[in-house]
């Protein structure tokens, strides 16, 4: 091995190894910024999968049949696994899980603004599964290729549950649809509620996004969001329409030319407001995970005390 | 009693223990003090639901009136529920929870052991399967009685005061009436006078472990098995039964 290598040098062959395709592990050299970048992506990618498990988490004692609620605390649960893989990917670029938790706590990290949106009736859990997680599928897909290895592998796994919550999110839309009116009106007003903030998921538009360019570089990053959002109108409008819900959007249109559906600006401002910590939920949301800490901070003592004296017994 | 109506209630008490059980439990989720805690207690939650169900399903099959697996679940009257007061306790605080299980876990293992022999052929596999998961449980839930006790002054405390606490729901376990009597005469059912022993056994030798003194109060609360509830239930059930409620006669 040559140790002398000028960092020109090693950027050039860190970048030729990305365009042949091969992955970069986490021994490998790195330039410092791809990981920074990369630590920031992954571990708000695992915020958002534990901040998540919080609005859903709020209709399990509410759930309405039996099999519902078993279905919504398995998919809960996979989302405290999703957290975990992604934790355990950061851990490999060298980030503490628990000093990058207690940034999301402080406010310095950020997850995805949509969890920062109330749950207020049962449709929720289903329109979350077919448009959040749909959203989520969409962005992450193409994570799968993504030039970091664990960062890569992380994501094959989660996809594969992520798109088993939509077809059961979906489902769960499709029966109140079908249901009595009451129930389809819950439908209809669920999805209002939840279409925009979903698109917002894909973050700002391509001209305004800071890091999109050099992120596609390095193939952390595959598609813009622009295009991402667009897939996922033209995927999910067809969706609705098969279950007789109409989308809250009056600019909504098929485009014959571009073969793609046009539609409505995006409010921004609300975008940037609950990205900023005003959205509806945004202090309760943090506020429960940082109770979920401390409340247990006696129990993580408890339990490694508990390990030490047994080490302690062992050794003698 | 008709020997299927006294399965039909038998088979609610089982089922009842499980589901308010498993409603305690999953209110943790989202909040645990570690994410594989939340993960595990979870899980946990999975299976009690899980068990619920397959007992209510049964029990509705048995045709002894039209209510459903899902309707026994929901739409009963809150004296109507059968499970013990034990499970139906606060969450409180994770020793209360730990504490709460435990002394569950500590039953149900030699319970579903003894009905897994049951004459009844569906009881026998309900209890099988679930027998798996009450393993588990008990192995968890043990495992915690002992860091928590054997852990710091203040886990110590902490857990003390919760068996304490709890004490008082333990003796309703062992309790047995006509229903009990007619079934384990027909082979269908568990004396739970036989397998106390092992109840006692395991706690006492956690216990024992973790440092844990055992209570000396004597003072017990039952009622449970008659629907005689504490005052959290009525919350549980407010919660638990909340759509059901608002809208009737519908499907989800
Ligand atoms: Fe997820
Ligand atoms: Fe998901």
């Amino acid at each position: 091995m040559s140790q002398e290598l000028s960092i020109e040098e090693l950027e050039k062959r860190f970048q030729e190894k990305i365009d042949a395709e091969i992955k970069i592990e986490p021994n490998d050299w790195m330039p410092d910024d791809y990981r920074k970048t990369l630590i920031r992506q992954i571990s708000q990618h695992a915020h958002s999968e534990i901040v998540g498990m919080l609005p859903e988490g709020n209709w399990i004692t509410r759930a309405p049949s039996l099999r519902r609620k078993a279905v919504l605390l398995a998919k809960v649960q996979d989302e405290a696994g999703h957290g975990l893989y992604l934790y355990s990917a950061a851990e490999t670029l060298g980030a503490d899980r628990e000093e990058t938790i207690d940034d999301l706590h402080s406010g310095k990290a950020k997850y995805s603004s949509i969890f920062n949106y109330p749950t207020l009736s049962w449709a929720d859990m289903g329109t979350i599964g077919w448009l959040v997680d749909g959203a989520a599928i969409m962005n992450q897909v193409p994570l799968c290729r993504c030039s970091y290895g664990p960062y890569a592998r992380a994501m094959v796994r989660v996809c594969k549950e992520e798109s088993f919550h939509q077809r059961q999110g979906f489902e769960i839309v499709t029966k109140l649809a079908q249901g009595t009116p009451e129930q389809k009106e819950m439908a209809q007003d669920s999805l209002n509620r939840w279409w925009w903030p979903s698109l917002m998921m894909f973050g700002p538009s391509d001209a305004d996004s800071q890091h999109t360019a050099q992120s596609m570089k390095w193939k952390i990053k595959r598609n813009t969001n622009d295009d991402l959002r667009q897939q996922f109108v033209d995927i999910t409008v067809p969706q609705a329409e098969l279950i007789g819900l109409t989308i809250p959007d009056p600019d909504l249109k098929w485009n014959e030319e571009r073969q793609s559906y046009d539609f409505g600006e995006i409010n921004w401002d609300e975008f940037n407001q609950v990205i900023r910590g005003n959205g509806p939920c945004n202090k309760k949301r943090i506020e429960d995970r940082r109770n979920a800490k401390e409340n247990g901070k006696w129990v993580r003592e408890a339990a490694l005390a508990h390990a030490e004296k047994r080490k302690m017994k062992k050794a003698v | 009693m008709e020997e299927k109506k006294a399965l039909f209630e038998y088979l609610l008490r089982l089922g009842d223990d499980s589901l308010i059980l498993g409603q305690r439990l999953s209110e943790w989720c989202g909040h645990g003090p570690i994410l594989e805690e939340d993960i595990a207690m979870t899980n946990i939650a999975l299976d009690l639901i899980g068990q619920a169900t397959n007992l209510f399903e049964y029990a509705s099959s048995l045709g002894v009136d039209k209510r459903s697996a899902d309707e026994l679940a929901f739409v009963r009257y809150e004296k109507d529920y059968r499970n013990l007061l034990l499970v139906e306790q606060e969450n409180t605080d994770f020793g209360y929870t730990l504490a709460r299980q435990f002394l569950f876990d500590a039953f149900r293992k030699p319970f579903f052991e003894a009905l897994s022999q049951s004459s009844d052929q569906q009881l026998a596999a309900i209890a099988e399967k679930s027998l798996k998961e009450t393993k588990y449980h008990l192995q968890h839930s043990s495992e915690w009685m002992i860091r928590l006790g054997d852990g710091t002054d203040e886990s110590h405390e902490r857990i003390q005061q919760a068996v304490n606490q709890l004490w008082a729901y333990t003796e309703e376990i062992f309790e047995q009436d006509q229903i009990d009597q007619q079934l384990i005469q027909a082979g269908i059912a568990v004396d739970l006078s036989v397998i106390r022993a092992s109840w006692t056994k395991q706690v006492q030798a956690v216990f024992s472990e973790a440092g844990i003194d055992l209570p000396q109060n004597t003072w017990q609360q039952k009622g449970g098995r008659q629907g005689k509830h504490t005052e959290h239930m009525g919350y549980l059930l407010a919660e638990m039964q909340f759509m059901q409620r608002a809208y009737p006669q519908m499907e989800w």
